[in-house]
């Protein structure tokens, strides 16, 4: 109990992806979604931390470099879209994005 | 015996924060929890020694991303609340089965990878933050590279993209004033 091992971050970054999980599929808003789809890639770096520590190896941590890297990237464009979608239309919802009749 | 009270106390901070995130219909409430959460996450990169990491969380979440997120929320109406219908259950039910799958997975996935080879040994001795340089810029040039050019690509196109006729909004603006707008760009383009 009082000794960390590898299995605790494991099991911490499981319910932390499993929160941003619930959060994708139950929000509408797409603001919202984005901040879920923030939670899923920290919920990951905390894994590759704890592997890259608990292995001696340094390649985890440079993967979460390359995550959080992408996931800035990923907020810049994601959020541009929003916004022009948001000047048209005047809402960030989910279900008013049908117009591809998908 | 320290690394125990901290790990426990940053893991019940962070799964309420993230918690928050996830349930509350305030947009407001949902930004500030995210970005609480984010710092107690680095909190868990100085646990594990990863001194570089969780400075660079702190930075680029916190101070970048959170940024971003507040000044495109100036463009939002964030006072309302966030309209949500409820989804059916079948997706609930679905949902559970797919995390609990994935619990099984993530707990079983080291224990059957025993026979794990460091190729990039942990050198004792030397810095954190000396140790990323060394990787970072031996091994993963190419990739880092690659990256920083993905991040000056997804600069530009976010300035085209919210930059565009910012002094004017389009959603207050009548159907015909958008056409006609259009017809004179389009003038634009043609002549």
């Amino acid at each position: 109990m009082m000794e960390i091992g590898l299995n605790h971050y494991l099991v911490l970054s499981t319910i932390l992806f499993c929160i941003g999980l619930v959060g994708v599929m139950k929000r509408k808003n797409l603001l919202m979604l984005f901040f879920s789809t923030e939670i899923l890639l920290n919920a990951v770096n905390i894994s590759f931390a704890a592997i890259s520590h608990y292995y001696g190896d340094f390649t985890g941590q440079m993967f979460a470099f390359f995550v959080i890297a992408i996931a800035a990237s990923e907020v810049a464009v994601g959020l541009g879209l929003l916004i022009v979608w948001f000047k048209r239309f005047g809402n960030v919802d989910l279900d008013s994005m049908s117009s591809m009749r998908g | 015996m320290f690394e125990a009270i901290a790990f426990y106390l940053f893991a019940f901070l962070t799964i309420v924060m993230f918690y928050i995130v996830v349930t509350t219909s305030q947009a407001l409430y949902a930004l500030t929890a995210l970005a609480a959460g984010m710092i107690f996450i680095s909190a868990f990169f100085f646990i594990l020694g990863a001194d570089f990491l969780g400075v660079v969380q702190i930075i680029v979440y916190t101070g970048a991303v959170m940024a971003l997120y507040a000044f495109g929320m100036m463009f939002f109406d964030t006072t309302r609340g966030v309209k949500e219908k409820q989804g059916n259950k079948y997706i609930i039910s679905g949902l559970s089965t797919l995390a609990a799958v994935l619990i099984v997975m993530i707990v079983a996935a080291p224990i059957v990878s025993k026979n794990i080879v460091a190729y990039y040994p942990v050198v004792e001795g030397v810095g954190n933050v000396q140790q990323v340089g060394m990787v970072l810029f031996t091994k993963y040039l190419v990739p880092f590279e690659l990256a920083a050019v993905m991040l000056l690509v997804a600069m530009i196109a976010g300035i085209v993209l919210a930059g565009k006729k910012m002094d004017l909004s389009i959603t207050l603006m009548s159907r015909e004033e958008i056409e006609a707008m259009k017809d004179e760009s389009n003038k634009k383009v043609l002549s």
